[in-house]
């Protein structure tokens, strides 16, 4: 009964404050447009200007092979070495191509010409990944020119990639995304809830009553659960059908442990909530204690276990690390729950905690 | 067994750190009684009902409410009281009768008399044809009827009012006493404060408090006659503030009623000559004296006075 009508309560505030509610809805598909797009380690289209000084048709056949791969961009063909150095130094172009004059004799003759190839090493990240082509296309460039050529490497590795085949960046990233975007959008939905009772004065009355504190920290939880449940939903179904991510495992396992997270989540904004007392704290609060762990520490992007040991023990106190691992296991491996029995162990746990101290320090205040 | 008090402390005392808002107070409030508990601002008013309501717990002292004891059966008490506090805890953006709904939920009002207690709020607070007005569109007067109405609608026999007056205008504020009149006709408790002496008339009976300690308690009556011992001068005066001033000067206790200003003597006979020279010597002329009963807050005045 009392439940019933404090759910009924949050609901018509959430309602009357039309804002509020576009933010919990619009923010995240936002977030994960943005990022969606922006964050991407596939490095195509980099800007490339050509100093062709052989003009045969072997030299263009090269640089054919350069700019049908898809990875560079031809922007602009110059007669001169040290207009290459120019395009480059001014950002212009990212890589410069420069044949020599004797490019074609050298190859009829039988020998191997040399093609000087500039990469602006700024971007290191950029650099690494066009040297990476530049290689490929140079073998298959003479593999073609010397199909018998026994002088061609002896031993050949075979790279085979698993789970996201297309190396597509964009597949593991999103998930993990999702995963950095609900930690933060869960702590920030709950955490105005009982600093806004605190604030306007009303929290004194209902500790009058005889709620328990239990009923108040579930009663404020369930509408926003609904709301998070929501945002979930709408995030998976953008990254596939909008990015394009493809969904291996079981979209059913997906939102049950989706549904765990949320629930420490929103426990966490609730505990935030009653330990601020004030509607600017508690959304700082939540901001600051829910993106940098979730975005650095919880293998979103960098490798736990490249951390030091101190940062891999600490990361194991970060829920989203775990929300990590389960959507990247359930989206890329298709992983059933007997793969992420540890994951939802803890994250049930993690919750649980929360949820306890949540209403033990509300306990506290009336007590 | 049945209780004669419908609150018994002893004791009570709220520190905050070193400053003790709260200092042994000792109380009893009989059952159907307006329980006036007095003081300005700052006094340790609402640290004490706070206790009572199990809004914070006390340092020390023991008391009951109800019949049930602060310290092991809170959840008892929440059960058996109403609480309104001076900010009138509604919620603004919430419609009259969804603030109504929320309490009735929050405080288990059964189902069968669901329907007849929101009625009876809308009826008392007068509100009916405002009952889909949000609550932050209402005046102050309505507003304060309100929150009495959603804190008594499980109809808790002991009723805790915290300033209910504070910020409302005068004619609200008569009609506010004149519900309390009623709700103790009906047999409620009715624990009351105020920092408005001039409310104080409306107690059966009044703790006066001072920095967190009991300085006076009585009926109006006894107060006024068992505190009081001088006899008050009512003075109408040009500049009454300047003429405050000067009889402080002389040695007078005087304080500022309006537009009056009262000033306590041994004895009205003899010293009302005596006012007169000193405010002709001033430069002031007295356009009108008379001997007054001494009000409550003459009463108070003296009182605190006394002690600093």
């Amino acid at each position: 009964m009392r439940l019933k009508g404090i759910v009924k309560k949050e609901f018509i505030h959430i309602k009357r404050d039309p804002l509020s509610l576009a933010m919990a809805f619009l923010l995240p598909a936002i977030l994960l447009f943005i990022y969606g797009y922006a964050v991407t380690f596939d490095v195509e289209n980099i800007e490339t200007v050509v100093c062709d000084r052989d003009k045969s048709s072997l030299s263009r056949e090269l640089i054919e092979g350069f700019s049908k791969s898809g990875y560079f961009t031809i922007i602009s063909y110059t007669e001169s070495y040290n207009d290459v150095d120019g395009y480059i130094d001014r950002g212009d172009a990212k890589a410069g191509i420069i044949i020599p004059d004797d490019f074609s004799k050298t190859i009829r003759k039988g020998g191997l010409p040399s093609v000087e190839i500039i990469i602006d090493g700024s971007n290191s990240n950029i650099a690494t990944i066009a040297l990476g082509y530049v290689s490929a296309i140079e073998e298959r460039y003479t593999r073609r020119l010397y199909p018998l050529s026994k002088e061609g490497p002896l031993i050949q590795v075979k790279t085979r990639i698993w789970y996201n085949r297309e190396m597509r960046s964009r597949n593991f990233i999103i998930p993990g995304l999702i995963a950095v975007i609900m930690a933060v959008i869960v702590a920030l939905l709950t955490s105005l809830t009982v600093s806004k009772e605190w604030d306007r004065g009303s929290m004194e009355q209902l500790l009058s009553t005889p709620v328990k504190p239990s009923e108040l920290v579930l009663g404020k939880l369930i509408p926003y659960f609904i709301i998070g449940f929501a945002d979930t939903v709408f995030a998976v179904l953008m990254s596939t059908f909008l990015f394009g991510v493809p969904l291996k495992g079981d979209p059913v396992l997906l939102f049950l442990l989706s549904s765990i997270f949320l629930f420490g989540g929103l426990s966490f904004g609730i505990l935030i909530s009653i330990v601020a007392k004030n509607q600017t704290i508690a959304s700082q609060i939540a901001m600051l204690t829910t993106f940098l762990p979730a975005f650095l520490l919880s293998g979103f992007i960098f490798s736990i276990s490249n951390m030091p040991k101190i940062l891999q023990i600490f990361t194991l106190a970060i829920p989203a690390r775990y929300f990590v691992t389960i959507l990247k296991g359930i989206f890329l491996k298709g992983v059933t729950i007997e793969d992420l029995l540890w994951e939802t162990a803890l994250l049930s746990l993690y919750g649980l905690i929360v949820f306890f101290l949540a209403v033990k320090k509300l306990k506290k205040w009336i007590g | 067994m049945v209780d004669e008090y419908a609150v018994e402390i002893k004791g009570l005392t709220k520190k905050f750190g070193d400053f003790t808002a709260v200092d042994r107070i000792d109380l009893k409030v009989r059952r159907g009684e307006i329980f006036g508990f007095l003081g300005p601002n700052g006094a340790g008013k609402s640290t004490t009902i706070k206790m009572l309501c199990g809004l914070i717990m006390p340092s020390s002292g023991s008391g009951t409410v109800g019949g049930f004891d602060i310290w092991t059966e809170p959840e008892e008490i929440k059960m058996n009281i109403g609480y309104m506090s001076q900010r009138f805890s509604l919620y603004e953006e919430l419609t009259v009768m969804e603030n109504i709904d929320f309490f009735s939920g929050i405080y288990n009002v059964p189902r069968n008399k669901k329907k007849q207690r929101k009625a009876w709020v809308l009826n008392m607070a007068q509100i009916e044809e405002k009952k889909d007005h949000p609550v932050k569109t209402l005046a102050g007067g309505l507003k304060q009827r309100l929150a009495l109405g959603c804190a008594i609608l499980h109809e808790p026999p002991i009723i805790f009012l915290d300033e209910p007056t504070s910020g409302v205008d005068p004619l609200s504020r008569r009609n506010f006493w004149r519900l309390i009149e009623e709700m103790a006709g009906e047999g409620k408790t009715v624990f009351v404060t105020t920092h408005y002496m001039d409310e104080a008339d409306n107690c059966h009976r009044l703790v006066l408090i001072h920095r967190g300690k009991i300085i006076a308690e009585g009926t109006p009556s006894e107060l006024r006659s068992s505190y009081m011992k001088f006899d008050i001068a009512e003075l109408l005066v040009d500049q009454p503030f300047v003429a405050m001033d000067i009889l402080r000067d002389a040695g007078l206790e005087a304080s500022l009623h309006g537009e009056t200003v009262h000033v306590s003597l041994e004895s009205y006979e003899s010293c009302q000559d005596e006012i007169g020279r000193i405010l002709k010597n001033a430069g002031l002329t007295i356009k009108g004296i008379e001997k007054v009963p001494p009000s409550l807050e003459d009463v108070f005045v003296t009182l605190v006075e006394g002690r600093e």
